[in-house]
């Protein structure tokens, strides 16, 4: 990571809100009176990270933390609604046109449900042809060439270009879904939830895979997984986020033997593992709040065992309590 | 063992029929369960466990159908009872959770009428006395103010909620075996937790078997007694779970356990079992397995391995990764 060369991706305290529109029945009650049910879910709220090229940072996150959110606005399918996005270091609002084309193209995404994110009613060449053809990257004459040696790539034989999706098996098609991000040689994937639809011996192919081509690309990963197991295998380094916002981040080997933040200690010891025998399950309280309205304070205190009247009262910013180790925890300011 | 086993499965065969002929799921089935015993049952997606749990609860509807096999409830072989007596054993001695709540559960009828309806149709009970029941069986699966939360209708309630209201319908007869289809795997991490301590402090409490089916062998390792792994519709290894973990002898278990992240040290390419499960209509020769082994014998292309019993544990392998027994 040297100075020299900006960060692929950087999120300069970006937040993303989803308004609810208000229906008849809503606006009618409050014109008799009723007070205004909250509309607004803050899905991420004040992120700011950055992914040096080459790195493979890992979100994780359970369900309605906002970390599908934060992997669709930096892969540019949704607006931030505050703060900045910067591809290369610079400002994607700011790039021109050359610029923002090869943002566009420089940051892929790989879906969770292959399922769905493929047509079902296009032939393999024309899923994986389709945007060399729209972005015109390559002769008409050579495309058919490029597709097979995506396919190849992916480890899937050339016979296949001719295959709709629904003649694929779950792992076939998320390689599909892999050879059509890397079409456009892209410099960074967003891979949301690639391996959780996935069965364990297939998981391992795609996880080997994701691995293969991050060494042969240089590619650079955001791996969004609720999966630590997976992360901690990935990833050079590893974000928690809670309630749209990231509680702890750090390098991998260093989160998972000195956790900090009381949630990701939480996260570390629910996680099955195959090595330990009978065990006395003793799981943390209660369950992720609303995002339409969260708790005051430290939001993860309603379900903290160590939480402080402090917790309740003032937000904890996310500070850095070893080099290259932060967290976002009151605990880490008291005497104890 | 000298007791009775309160399950024991023997030889269950069932088929889905289509118009290409009978497509085998389940083949050659064999499973025994002690009283408050927990047995996991492992296996990929097609692998035909579910199918396994279904055919025993007599769940198996056309096209499907249990061709052969015996499914003994306390010695009393389930497919030779009509479907009134069957339907008095559901949701009474024997029950079953689901892997989507959402889809068990009526989504216009409160959660008070579908527990109450669990507890009436078996028994009859005056509604105060089946309604305190009904509040009993929801604080123990940890929901607050269940008093209140009987008014409520499936879609008030989280997924992890729901579960709970699931498991608790599930626990309102008391019954002595639970069969559990993934009923965690749609869930997160902690809540995932929550009810798994919730279902081992029910077996402890009440004594209740679990047939616990997913494809999480951590979950299993950490919750089982027992485990069986199926392949292609057959158990491919059994016993208990410490030893089947620890020294596999089947090369699938191995496998399965080796494509785990955490297996090996972060960054390293994982272990990969090659190729993919077989489907139902185009089941190998031999071993089902065989295509995909790395130990294979020229034998195990023409002949299926036999059952070997050795002491708690069985596996069908011509290969075996560990020896068994004085005997090998």
């Amino acid at each position: 990571m040297s100075h020299s060369t900006p960060p692929v991706i950087e999120l300069r305290n970006v937040h993303k809100r989803f308004v609810k529109k208000q229906d008849l029945i809503q606006r009618a009650l409050q014109l008799a009176g009723k007070p205004p049910e909250p509309r607004t879910v803050h899905a991420v709220n004040g992120v700011s990270l950055a992914i040096a090229p080459g790195e493979v940072l890992g979100l994780v996150g359970e369900s309605g933390c906002g970390k599908s959110t934060l992997g669709r606005v930096v892969s540019g399918l949704h607006r931030q609604t505050e703060g900045e996005l910067l591809y290369q270091g610079t400002a994607v609002e700011q790039l021109n046109r050359m610029g923002k084309l090869a943002y566009t193209l420089g940051v892929q995404m790989v879906f969770q449900d292959p399922q769905a994110s493929l047509n079902p009613r296009q032939r393999l060449h024309q899923i994986l042809g389709e945007a060399l053809q729209v972005h015109k990257l390559a002769p008409m004459g050579e495309i058919p060439a490029r597709i097979d040696k995506a396919l190849a790539e992916v480890g899937l034989a050339a016979e296949y270009r001719n295959r709709l999706p629904h003649q694929l098996s779950g792992g076939q098609r998320q390689r599909v879904g892999i050879a059509r991000a890397l079409m456009v040689s892209p410099k960074f994937l967003v891979c949301d939830e690639p391996v959780a639809a996935l069965d364990v011996s297939i998981q391992a192919q795609v996880i080997n895979l994701f691995m293969d081509l991050r060494a042969q690309h240089g590619l650079t990963y955001l791996f969004i997984s609720h999966d630590l197991g997976v992360v901690r295998h990935i990833s050079d380094r590893v974000g928690i986020m809670y309630l749209g916002k990231i509680v702890e981040i750090a390098a991998t080997a260093e989160i998972f033997a000195r956790a900090n933040h009381p949630y990701t200690q939480a996260l570390i010891a629910e996680v099955p593992n195959v090595t330990r025998r009978k065990r006395m399950f003793v799981p943390i309280v209660g369950e992720i709040p609303s995002p339409l309205n969260p708790p005051s304070g430290c939001t993860f205190h309603p379900r903290c065992p160590l939480a402080m009247t402090r917790c309740r009262e003032e937000v904890p910013t996310l500070e850095a309590i070893a080099p290259g180790h932060w967290s976002a925890c009151h605990l880490n300011h008291t005497s104890a | 063992m000298t007791t009775q086993p309160l399950l024991a499965v023997y030889g269950l065969h069932t088929v889905f029929h289509s118009e290409e002929g009978a497509w085998p799921a389940v083949s050659g089935v064999d499973l025994s369960i002690q009283p408050g015993e927990i047995v996991g049952l492992v296996g990929e997606s097609g692998s035909g466990k579910s199918v396994t749990g279904f055919s025993i609860f007599g769940l198996i509807d056309p096209p499907g159908e249990v061709i052969a096999g015996e499914v003994l409830f306390k010695g009393q072989n389930l497919r030779d009872l009509s479907e009134e007596q069957m339907r008095q054993l559901r949701g009474n001695r024997i029950a079953m959770i689901f892997q989507d709540p959402l889809m068990t559960l009526n989504p216009v009828l409160r959660i008070e009428e579908q527990m109450l309806e669990a507890i009436q149709t078996h028994t009859r009970v005056p509604r105060a006395q089946a309604l305190k029941r009904c509040v009993e069986a929801l604080e123990m699966v940890g929901i607050p103010s269940p008093e209140k939360r009987l008014r409520c209708y499936p879609h008030e309630f989280s997924g992890g909620m729901r579960q709970r209201v699931a498991i608790a319908i599930a626990m309102l007869n008391q019954p002595e075996l639970i069969i559990c289809d993934e009923p965690t795997t749609a869930l997160d991490v902690t809540i995932q937790g929550q009810i798994l301590y919730r279902m081992q402090e029910i077996c402890r409490t009440h004594g209740t078997a679990l047939v616990w089916i997913t494809h999480d062998l951590g979950v299993i390792a950490e919750l089982a007694d027992q485990v069986a792994v199926m392949y292609a519709g057959k158990i491919v290894e059994s016993g208990p779970v410490s030893q089947v973990l620890d020294a596999p002898a089947h090369p699938y278990t191995r496998g399965l356990l080796d494509s785990l992240p955490g297996a090996i040290q972060p960054g390293q390419r994982l272990q990969q079992i090659s190729g993919m499960a077989p489907s139902l209509s185009n089941r190998p020769n031999g071993c089902a397995f065989q295509p995909r082994c790395s130990h294979a014998l020229p034998q195990c292309a023409t002949s299926e391995p036999e059952r070997t019993t050795v002491d708690q544990r069985t596996y069908r392998c011509f290969a075996p990764l560990v020896a068994l027994g004085p005997a090998a």
